[in-house]
């Protein structure tokens, strides 16, 4: 069981309780590997996965997770939903409520909204990425792949890449790696950079070149050029040359270190598909723990005495 | 509410013949170790099913495969009763078509049994699951029996029985205890 | 009509008074102010442990009519004036049509009469529409009752837009009023660029964005000689750059919001949308500035910016709510609260920032407590305690920053030209 009912930031759990999602998420990544994957464990418990951005991965990732846990997994996508026709996020939230659901996992394209969810909804509530503030669960299945990769979380040195300040993952990922005791690194241009970094608790660095050789991760970030008013940097030709994971700079990362992304990757831009595809790449192992992670959120967050109404 | 020691129901001793005899038992209902395999509940239905995979082995002088299962994922009860620690199933044998022998340490309300009757399940289609308890102690709330049993002990509701083992408790044997009225 | 304030502590710095006094006002002029003061019939006020002020008036307003009805109403702006201790406003011209011809002027200008529980001096558009493209008809306005001239809501984005608009208002004499905001450097920033942006992952609005454009404005000011008045300044840099030109002899006066004297971006723990206003909420060091500049002068008048808006705007997404908040009726109470009655301001220099300060600056009438002076008159009970509720409002706005805030004084009586507005603490008619 965790403190916070709801994962809406980092700040809802403790260090000691990622990794006890991290433990319980290896027991389920045990039930993936098996014939049939599935669970009963949250038979008649009902989750609504509320999306009001497109998300194929993410989306899919929660959905499979609350069906390997045998839950009443409903989608609820902006394009099919009554936001069309101009309803407000809260009387979304309040029509949800009305409906009685166990835990709604919200994905939304302005900050705050899982935070504006938790006032009128009376369940759970994750956040599966609110505009460019967090994105926790995605910290916490890097964090249970870097685990799994190099044994350990703490003193890990990772070096985040790329558009810092428009992205999610970064704001999770960076308070994430500061309470399991690793050290994250926030690599890329000045103009990609958040308005204070040393508020996230991150060391800054312009030149990825050097320090690639201190690292032991190397966390390449989508570059989202949509989101930014005024493209940051000249061409994608000059960010690959001096922000983009190549074999020659794989080639400088210590021999043990790997290579991760949150995915959609833009090959050739931040990532080249030979360092993609190689054997120190472990973007598709961050998949694949994403079902896992996000079972043993569903899992830890319902089960107990003091969540829920079917108590 | 604190428990003290009521009874003693079984000794080292008693433990150690119980679990020689559920060692022939289990093979002579089988027929020989070949068809079978040993998943113990976790934590002490684990360490019985590694003594009694021992005892088999050295009898019949063939390995018997042994797995350990926790069911915290299969409890009917997720909702008010979370298990503090998830410990990793390992079943390292295929279950299809063997007879699978599930241990465990009590034997009480049925429900854990029930769990891991549906976690064998998630594995494949076992030819058999059959059941070995070191003590029956009665108050089935399902229509659960044992096929092996190290002793039958009646106890009130209000009772718990705690079964010791080496590897946890520094000792061999099993006790009922009571309520010592103290409250928390 | 007769009528005796009796006993007040009448304060007013432009009379070089501050004493327990009496006042007589006739026929809605005030006749004498004295000590001992007895009429022989009318009406007779007990004004004892109350303070007594020339009218308060603010002067950063948005009253919303015509066209935003639903959000506040000339009388219903008025009426929040008159509970807040207000006898006179001046409203903003971004209304559904902006206010931008002589026409649109009279149509406030006669609503008010009509309806206002307070006075009413509208500010007129700048440009036409408030698109910062060609002039509106300064003149014109002028001569239906305009005081000043803003394109408020917006900044006018081109300098050299600016600076034909305040040579031509210059010839009026009237202030232009400037939003200053670079919108290439606010884009769409919601709340200060910094601590609480990087943390909430909100856009900023860097504390420059604001700075730059004080700095162009004051520049333009000087060379056209225009009077410029500074709506709304945020932060420490701002301030100096007024302390200096001021300096310098430049016609340059400025505004702070109370929730910028009082507020600052470490309010924002949660996605509370009524703490959404432009500029934003700025650091604590940007803050203790505002006060300080307050207190020693630099600044020339407490401005609300006063901005109303329905409950269903503001319940939306943080970066989708409109910015603003509430001020009208929280105004006095908290400067009371935080400056008076902590002793870092007198109610002398209350009178000077909310009475003298503000006219001054943007061009309203002089109000003093002095024969023959019209009898706008505030009273403030320093003592009453005021518990800020969505029900309190006299504003169709609840979107107030202070929302549940336990506030010490308020107006308890408003006389606008001899006629209560406020009356033991209720808002007349």
């Amino acid at each position: 069981m965790l403190a916070s009912r709801h994962i809406m930031t980092m700040d809802d759990v403790t260090a000691e309780e990622i990794v006890h999602i991290l433990d319980t998420a290896e027991s389920f990544a045990e039930v993936n590997q098996r014939r049939i994957k599935k669970l009963p464990t949250l038979r008649g418990r009902t989750i609504v996965n509320l999306f009001f951005e497109p998300s194929t991965r993410t989306r899919m990732s929660f959905e499979i997770a609350s069906k390997r846990l045998s839950a009443d997994g409903v989608n609820f996508t902006a394009s099919s939903s009554a936001t069309v026709k101009g309803e407000t996020l809260l009387d979304t939230a309040k029509t949800l409520a009305a409906m009685s659901c166990d835990l709604v996992v919200v994905r939304h394209k302005y900050a705050g909204a899982p935070q504006m969810l938790a006032e009128v909804m009376d369940c759970s509530i994750v956040n599966g990425g609110d505009g460019v503030h967090q994105h926790p669960t995605q910290a916490l299945l890097d964090l249970y792949t870097m685990r799994q990769s190099l044994g350990k979380l703490e003193g890990l040195r990772v070096g985040i890449v790329g558009d810092i300040c428009h992205s999610r993952v970064a704001g999770s990922l960076v308070p994430a790696l500061r309470k399991v005791g690793a050290t994250p690194i926030i690599i890329g241009p000045p103009t990609l950079m958040p308005a204070r970094p040393d508020v996230l608790g991150a060391e800054v660095a312009y030149d990825l070149d050097e320090v690639l050789p201190s690292l032991d991760v190397a966390y390449l970030l989508r570059v989202q050029f949509e989101r930014a008013a005024r493209m940051p940097f000249p061409s994608n030709r000059e960010y690959a040359s001096l922000y983009g994971m190549n074999a020659a700079r794989l080639a400088k990362l210590p021999p043990h270190a790997v290579v991760m992304h949150p995915g959609p990757m833009n090959r050739g831009v931040e990532i080249t598909a030979d360092v993609a595809d190689s054997a120190r790449s472990v973007i598709l192992d961050q998949v694949e723990s994403g079902v896992a992670v996000r079972m043993a959120v569903m899992y830890l967050l319902l089960g107990g005495a003091d969540s829920g109404a079917a108590a | 509410m604190g428990y003290r020691v009521k009874a003693e129901v079984m000794d080292a001793e008693a433990m150690d013949r119980a679990l020689t005899r559920i060692a022939h038992e289990i093979l002579e209902a089988n027929k020989g170790a070949g068809t079978i395999g040993l998943v113990g509940i976790m934590t002490r239905g684990a360490d019985m099913a590694r003594r009694l995979a021992e005892r088999i082995e050295r009898i019949e002088g063939t390995p018997v495969p042994v797995g350990s299962l926790d069911i915290s994922f299969y409890r009917d009860d997720v909702a008010t009763h979370l298990s503090p620690e998830v410990h990793a199933t390992d079943i390292p044998f295929d279950v299809e078509s063997r007879a699978v022998v599930l241990t465990d340490d009590v034997l009480y309300t049925g429900r854990t049994i029930r769990a891991a009757m549906d976690a064998i399940m998630d594995y494949g289609r076992p030819s058999a699951i059959q059941l070995a308890v070191l003590v029956d102690r009665g108050h089935r709330e399902l229509p659960i029996r044992a096929d092996y049993v190290g002793k039958n002990v009646p106890t009130a509701r209000t009772e718990r029985v705690k079964v010791l083992l080496a590897e946890h408790d520094g000792k061999d044997g099993a006790v009922i205890l009571e309520d010592d009225g103290k409250g928390e | 009509m007769a009528l005796l304030l009796k006993g007040g502590r009448v304060v007013d710095p432009a009379m070089g008074l501050d004493a327990v006094l009496d006042i007589v006002v006739r026929d809605g002029v005030i006749v004498e102010v004295g000590e001992d003061l007895t009429i022989p019939k009318g009406e007779t006020i007990d004004c004892a442990e109350k303070v007594v002020l020339p009218g308060l008036a603010d002067v950063h307003v948005h009253l919303r009519e015509p066209g935003r009805e639903y959000k506040e109403t000339i009388a219903s702006g008025t009426r929040a004036a008159a509970h807040g201790g207000f006898t006179a406003v001046a409203c903003m011209p971004n209304t559904d049509p902006v206010c931008d011809s002589g026409s649109k002027v009279r149509f406030i200008v006669e609503r008010a009469a009509a309806e206002g529980a307070v006075r009413v001096y509208p500010i007129g558009a700048i440009t036409k529409r408030q698109e910062g493209e060609q002039l509106a008809e300064i003149g014109d306005m002028i001569a239906e009752g305009a005081v000043a001239f803003s394109d408020d809501g917006k900044g006018i984005q081109s300098a050299g837009m600016t600076r034909v608009a305040m040579d031509y208002i210059k010839r009026f004499g009237a202030p232009m009023i400037a939003h200053c905001e670079d919108e290439s450097l606010a884009e769409n920033g919601v709340v200060n660029e910094g601590v609480v942006s990087t943390r909430m992952g909100l856009p900023g609005i860097p504390d420059v964005a604001e700075e730059t454009m004080v700095a162009r404005d004051i520049a333009l000011a000087e060379l056209t000689g225009c009077r410029l008045h500074l709506a709304h300044l945020s932060t420490a840099g701002s301030l100096e750059l007024v302390r200096a030109a001021k300096a310098r002899g430049v016609k340059v006066t400025c505004e702070v919001t109370p929730h910028h004297l009082f507020l600052d971006e470490d309010a924002l723990v949660g996605y509370d949308t009524n703490l959404k206003m432009n500029p934003p909420l700025r650091t604590a060091a940007d803050r203790e500035a505002l006060v300080a500049g307050l207190l020693e002068g630099t600044v020339d008048c407490i401005a609300t910016d006063h901005a109303p808006h329905a409950v269903h705007e503001k319940e939306l997404e943080f970066e989708l709510a409109p910015f603003g908040t509430t001020g009208l009726e929280t105004a006095l109470s908290l400067v009371n609260t935080h400056l008076v009655a902590t002793g870092k301001m007198t109610w002398s220099q209350v009178a000077q920032l909310m009475c003298h300060g503000p006219r001054e600056a943007v061009g309203l009438p002089a109000m003093r407590l002095e024969a023959g002076m019209p009898a706008d008159i505030t009273i403030v009970d320093p003592e009453a305690r005021v518990e800020v509720t969505a029900e309190w409002f006299a504003s169709k706005g609840r979107n107030s920053a202070f929302l549940g805030a336990n506030l010490l004084g308020k107006a308890s009586d408003v006389l606008v030209g001899g006629k209560w507005a406020l009356k033991n603490g209720k808002v007349a008619g």
